[in-house]
């Protein structure tokens, strides 16, 4: 089997035929009024996956969480959880714990008495109690806030109680709402490592909901890429970029070059395509089963394609000239945008490896544009 | 001279709302003040001393002398006053707890219905206020008297054989009190519960709270800023209210509203009733300092 990208850890319960599905989502739909939220969606997630919902605003991700959580009711479909079925079991009753886009923290509590909250609920002891909010305070480094109240924290601070609270439990499932969305970038990246190595020591099932493809990727076992209440691809991140299953995935998920082509001729796995537009031949490797004359999506990411001044040796594919049209500058990297002949923009990255060049590439110049036969991927849908 | 006009302008601004407790408060309290401290005569205006500016410092000055707390000494010594006084508190009192004990589940109503109906819902409750007090007090008479409507549907509905007698009696009061006063607690408790984040029960509940346990532990605690400012509105008005007890209570039901009424206009003793205004404003400011501090409080912690 093909591999892309790198494994964070030897896991892959999805692989394995034997391996049974901690939670199920069996043809779920949810309607609000005439509006569909949720379309007929099916979805396996497995015991102490992180997994991710990823998509756009208003795709239905919040829905597809509150009925795991028991706040909305399917409309029609099954939820299983470790292999019982929710319907009509009430949230305070789902062995499932919830993080809150907007952190819901009790004002009225502080930080000890919002974490204690669930667990005075299940009628645990009060040493068991003051020990298990002592470990969590320390899990989340608020031992010395623990006498605030809510409106006295940072965002961050703020955050890390939500957090805490809603792991204090030990749910079998923790269910977290853009859990980052409310933080600045810099303690946004330091969070979603701390996040990762929680979910490995309290070895629970995550299942995060984000509309940061960064995120999602970063953090990730799976990522289940949604549109419109249905889910288009279900895949490790690194699957997801590398093998986009659709042209809207592709186009979702990270910086992508889309040609239109005609598939010309298909032999020894490879594939010969005319972008007519750009006067373009393309040689792609690829295991679809194609006709010729078959309309097709070449698909191709910017750091794969290569940029220079002189003509490659073989031009007569996957190598194409236009105009140095802008440059954008991200310090580890430069993404270059050619303007071919009929005006199609091709984006094109590079890796600033070394920290001076000489006679650098500027605007207006005349450059090829270029790849590898294996760069790119012939989508079908 | 822009910026002197500007800042005496400024300044306007802080003194208007001094000048207006000063002309509407504080310059009244000391004529009721003053008046208390005067005698009783058959005269115009029917107390002694007068004070009068043309007739010069030193006999006015005598005149000042002539003052006395002696008015105050007599409210402690007749036994109808504190009795008034402590039959005013504990029907306000009693009065504050019905109407919260109704105001309360509206309110909830009201802030869980949904959004497009809340405003039809709140204008429900301020609608009675576009009629005149005293016609709805009057109302009510045509409702409680023994042939009014209230014994008339019970009779008809075969709950009672003989008529109710709840006119003239505190059982009317209550309803009266209750009844003028009910948006004043449920104004308060509505905007704080309406305020409340829901995802906060849903959090209660995820948390594994059942819904009247996310009740208790979260949606009522954040309501007792409501809760408080409701029940001070009540009780204060109610403390000294005369209208409804004088229109809906009986002889025997006793609130220093009906008590400072009759020695002003039928014992004429205008000296003795600026006594018991006076007392009952003192008695007054305790409450009142505290809802201020209670309004503080809850603005300082944000909520
Ligand atoms: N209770 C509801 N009533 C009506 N429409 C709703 C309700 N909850 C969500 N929706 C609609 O369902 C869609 C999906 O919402 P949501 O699941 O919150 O999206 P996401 O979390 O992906 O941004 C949105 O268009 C939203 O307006
Ligand atoms: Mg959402």
């Amino acid at each position: 089997m093909e591999s892309f990208g790198s494994f964070r850890r030897k896991f892959a319960p999805w692989n394995d035929p034997a391996a049974k599905p901690y939670i199920t989502f069996e043809k779920v739909t949810k309607i609000f009024g005439d509006f569909t939220a949720v379309d007929d969606l099916s979805l396996d997630v497995f015991n102490r996956e992180f997994f991710a919902l990823l998509g756009a605003s208003g795709c239905g991700k919040t829905t597809l969480m509150r009925m795991l959580a028991g706040f909305e009711e399917p409309t029609s479909g099954r939820i299983l959880l470790d292999g019982q079925d929710l319907r009509g079991i009430p949230p305070y009753r789902r062995p499932v714990n919830m993080m809150f886009q907007s952190y819901a923290l009790f004002p009225h509590m502080t930080v000890e008495g919002n974490i204690a909250f669930g667990l005075k609920q299940d009628g645990m002891a009060k040493s068991e109690i003051d020990a298990r909010v002592g470990e969590m305070l320390k899990l989340v480094k608020l031992e010395k806030f623990a006498k605030r109240k809510p409106h006295q924290l940072s965002g961050g601070q703020r955050q890390r109680v939500a957090l805490a609270r809603a792991v204090a439990k030990r749910p079998k499932v923790l269910l977290l709402d853009e859990p980052l969305g409310a933080l600045d970038k810099k303690l946004r990246e330091e969070t979603q490592f701390e996040l990762m190595d929680l979910q490995v020591k309290l070895g629970l099932t995550f299942m995060v909901v984000t509309h940061d493809q960064e995120e999602a990727m970063t953090m990730a076992d799976r990522i289940a890429v949604m549109d419109h209440g249905r889910i288009m691809q279900v895949a490790t991140p690194a699957e997801v970029y590398e093998a986009p299953a659709s042209k809207f995935v592709a186009d979702f998920i990270g910086n992508v070059n889309i040609l239109d082509g005609t598939v010309e001729k298909v032999a020894n796995g490879e594939a010969e395509i005319t972008a007519a537009a750009q006067g373009l031949t393309i040689r792609a490797e690829t295991g679809k089963a194609l006709a010729p004359g078959q309309k097709v999506w070449f698909a191709v990411r910017p750091e794969k394609i290569r940029i220079n001044r002189e003509k490659p040796q073989d031009a007569s594919f996957n190598a194409v000239e236009g105009e140095l049209w802008d440059i954008a500058y991200f310090g580890d990297m430069t993404v270059f945008h050619v303007r071919l002949d009929n005006g199609t923009l091709i984006k094109a990255a590079s890796l600033n490896a070394v920290r001076k060049t000489e006679n650098p590439l500027t605007y207006d110049e005349r450059v090829w544009v270029s790849f590898d036969t294996d760069a790119g991927l012939v989508l079908t849908a | 001279m822009q910026k002197l006009i500007a800042a005496i302008a400024g300044r306007l601004v802080i003194i208007v709302p001094y000048l207006w407790l000063l002309i509407l408060f504080l310059i009244p309290f000391f004529i009721v003040f003053k008046i208390s401290l005067s005698q009783t005569a058959i005269a115009i205006p029917p107390y002694t001393p007068v004070f009068n500016l043309a007739d010069g410092i030193a006999a006015n000055w005598d005149k000042l002398k002539e003052l006395s707390f002696a008015n105050y000494l007599w409210l402690l010594d007749d036994p109808l006053y504190y009795k008034a006084y402590l039959s005013s508190f504990f029907i306000a009192a009693v009065s504050t707890v019905l109407t919260l004990l109704i105001a309360y589940p509206l309110s909830l109503g009201m802030a869980r219905a949904p959004l497009t109906l809340r405003p039809t819902l709140l204008m429900l409750v301020i609608l009675p206020f576009w009629t005149s007090f005293l016609i709805r007090v009057y109302a009510w008479i045509a409702i409680l008297k023994p042939e009014g409507l209230l014994n008339q549907f019970l009779m008809w509905a075969h709950v009672i054989d003989t008529p109710l007698n709840i006119l003239n009696t505190n059982t009317a009061v209550f309803i009266g009190i209750v009844y003028s006063y009910l948006p004043f607690m449920v104004l308060p408790i509505y905007s704080a519960l309406e305020k409340m984040d829901h995802s906060l029960i849903e959090a209660a509940q995820d948390l594994g709270s059942p819904p009247f346990a996310a009740f208790w532990k979260i949606t009522f605690p954040l309501s007792i800023p409501g809760v408080i400012a409701g029940c001070f509105l009540v009780f204060i008005p109610a403390m000294g209210e005369f209208v409804i007890p004088d229109l809906l209570g009986g002889s025997q039901t006793l609130m220093i509203g009906k008590t400072l009424w009759s020695e002003f206009f039928s014992n004429r003793d205008w000296p003795v009733s600026s006594a018991v205004a006076v007392v009952l404003l003192v008695i007054l400011i305790v409450p009142i300092v505290l809802f201020q501090r209670a309004q503080a409080r809850a603005q300082e912690e944000g909520r």
